[in-house]
């Protein structure tokens, strides 16, 4: 228990340490107001929004005044979307807050690494155990070769040639954008292709390790079949290493999705993110690294606390 | 392994016996032999070998500038002949220039990126890892604690963050790897000087006064650098995805510096019509990330004492 509160506080600090640096990172790169309200400004207009934004105030008021706000769920407005009159007094006339922008784009974000995951799980698991089962045979080099490539292409290119492929050649599944079950499919395929490979490869040797020990031996020698030797008893033994790798590939399948969402149009966050930064629109880049970074810090607790509980070798080894 | 001069001189050999009959079942020319008739990793060798010519001669090897514009010659297929009897292998771009030679350009700088930040993260992982777990305490505590966090950070979108406030550049991406990457090689590195603590010859390092460091850094790491060797491989490979994806994004090298991540970017406009614009330079990126990974693979069966002597005896 002790380990959970402590495991709970180094990411609640971590996750302070980034938006403090965010924070700060952002206020190098220039003024704020003048981001905000573009090159053509009039001095007059900067000085109001400044006054307005509280930018005038020394550093250290205006970074507990953001910290302050954060914990509130308040991360600001955007610079850019959703403009009204400026310049003006009230902050929230000028754009939408950015928290709703971020909130707005996530479903799509979840929905594309759902799929995507629920393609590279059951693959990726019966590939590695396929090969593991079949030492050497053609089974086993098929399975490590299709491995090795989806942990050495490069998933935006292998986006491209899909897309090359089948949506403009064959003309089956859309180039890209949001709509139907059709439009999932590209996307998620090309986030999948990595995980697919990790999760194959960790299979397959942690199978290897499960299937030459002596309980192994034991089963066959009662006459139990192979299936059930190899799905009840290895898999399920085999299971700590291979649900570690599946967190960490789900905390890089919501990075991943930045630029499989650039490449195929999909409105996630990922794409959010890049818009963001190519428009400076520093509060919309603040909020959604924010809530990537919390997301991923997120996941990577919980896989940290599921590893723990899956395996009692360590959870009696932490009591005892 | 030779044997320690500080261990032979006081007439101690510990462990020094059971190196060198491990040593001599196995010679240079054994290792040699065992990739010769590995052909894939012979493949993956032979393909890492040319890439590392081809970067460092670009100007003598590639049959024209990189920035050569010839607008008469623009958009030609891959094998084609040009206006003035020019042999483009791979095609030319919206420019008229020849994409071949982009290509030996751009392995030149996505070749180097990786390269340069993996070595600068491998030595300040390895040093700050290997003493760490070494010399333990309050220094081990704080420097585990800081790469647990750092690992947990999305290391894509930190490397955005942090290049959309620095700037794009080579220079800039290199500094990034180097401060995004080194905590994977601390971590090895410090379970390794873990192990090695305990081992004989650190004992009898210890025994004779040798200084922390020197053990350290003459006795622990020489005989830990084939997993850190490994890592290094597959770090290289990462680094150079990464660099694609940082640039093909905007935010990596700049333009007019060729780089494959750039060159598909570019192409992406052309992707009805000029296939070969995308295809040849992703396929450069994946063929050098699939035989790091193959030569990887290698590097650890060889150096595993269990898988060596199936892998070098061929049996």
């Amino acid at each position: 228990m002790a380990y959970f509160v402590k495991r709970i506080v180094n990411s609640i600090l971590l996750l302070l340490l980034t938006v403090s640096f965010v924070f700060l990172a952002g206020r190098l790169i220039g003024d704020p107001a003048l981001n905000m309200l573009g090159p053509g400004a009039s001095d007059l207009a900067l000085e109001k929004l400044r006054q307005a934004a509280g930018l005038n105030d020394p550093l250290w008021q205006q970074y507990f005044r953001y910290i302050g706000n954060l914990l509130q769920g308040d991360f600001g407005v955007s610079y850019r979307f959703g403009f009204s009159v400026l310049p003006s007094e009230d902050l929230a006339a000028i754009g939408q807050p950015v928290v709703a922008i971020v909130l707005e784009r996530l479903p799509a974000t979840f929905l594309l690494a759902a799929v995507a995951l629920g393609l590279a799980v059951p693959l990726g698991v019966l590939m590695g155990v396929a090969a593991a089962a079949n030492p050497r045979s053609a089974i086993d080099r098929l399975v490590s070769a299709i491995a090795l490539a989806g942990v050495s292409i490069v998933q935006f290119w292998l986006g491209l040639m899909l897309i090359v492929l089948f949506a403009v050649q064959l003309g089956w599944l859309p180039t890209g954008g949001y709509g139907d079950a059709r439009h999932v499919i590209l996307p998620a395929l090309t986030l999948a292709a990595r995980p697919i490979g990790r999760i194959a490869q960790i299979t397959r040797s942690a199978m290897l390790d499960e299937l030459s020990k002596p309980y192994v031996v034991t089963g066959r020698a009662k006459g139990l079949s192979e299936g059930r030797i190899v799905f009840l008893h290895a898999l399920r033994n085999a299971a700590v290493p291979i649900i570690t790798m599946i967190g960490d590939e789900l905390s890089a399948l919501l990075t991943g999705a930045i630029l499989v969402e650039k490449i195929f149009a999909w409105p996630g966050i990922g794409l959010l993110i890049i818009d963001s930064l190519s428009r400076s629109d520093l509060p919309l880049i603040q909020a959604s690294i924010a809530v990537v970074a919390a997301l991923v810090v997120l996941v990577n607790l919980l896989v940290d606390l599921a590893y723990r509980v899956v395996n009692p070798r360590i959870r009696l080894g932490q009591g005892g | 392994m030779p044997a320690d001069p500080s261990l032979s001189r006081v007439g101690i050999d510990v462990g020094v016996g059971l190196a060198e009959s491990r040593q001599a079942r196995f010679s240079v020319a054994d290792y040699a032999r065992a990739v010769v008739q590995d052909k894939i990793t012979l493949l993956a060798v032979v393909f890492l070998v040319f890439l590392a010519l081809f970067s460092v001669g670009a100007e003598i090897l590639a049959p024209f500038p990189p920035t050569g514009l010839n607008l008469a010659d623009r958009m030609l297929p891959p094998g084609a002949i040009g206006s003035k009897g020019a042999f483009y292998l791979l095609g030319t771009d919206e420019l008229g220039r020849d994409l071949f030679s982009r290509l030996i350009y751009g392995a030149r700088v996505s070749v180097s990126v990786g390269v340069l930040g993996a070595v600068v993260s491998c030595a300040l992982g390895v040093t700050t890892g290997l003493t760490a777990g070494y010399f333990g305490g309050l220094y081990e505590d704080i420097i585990m604690r800081l790469v647990d966090g750092m690992l947990s950070l999305p290391s894509l979108l930190v490397a955005l963050f942090v290049l959309f406030v620095l700037g794009g550049g080579y220079v800039n991406l290199i500094l990034v790897f180097s401060v995004l990457h080194w905590m994977v090689f601390c971590r090895l590195s410090r379970g390794l000087a873990l192990d090695a603590r305990s081992a004989t010859y650190v004992q009898a390092a210890r025994t004779l006064g040798a200084s922390r460091l020197r053990i350290v850094f003459r006795h622990i790491l020489p005989n830990v650098m084939a997993p850190i060797i490994v890592l290094f491989t597959l770090e290289i490979a990462i680094l150079i995805l990464s660099e694609a994806s940082l640039s093909f994004l905007g935010f990596g090298v700049q333009p007019p510096d060729p780089s494959w991540g750039l060159m598909i970017a570019d192409g992406r406009e052309h992707i009805r019509s000029a296939w070969w614009l995308v295809t040849f330079p992703g396929l450069a990126i994946f063929l050098t990330a699939l035989s790091l990974n193959l030569v990887a693979n290698w590097v650890r069966a060889v150096t595993d004492p269990v898988q060596r002597w199936r892998w070098l005896t061929g049996h």
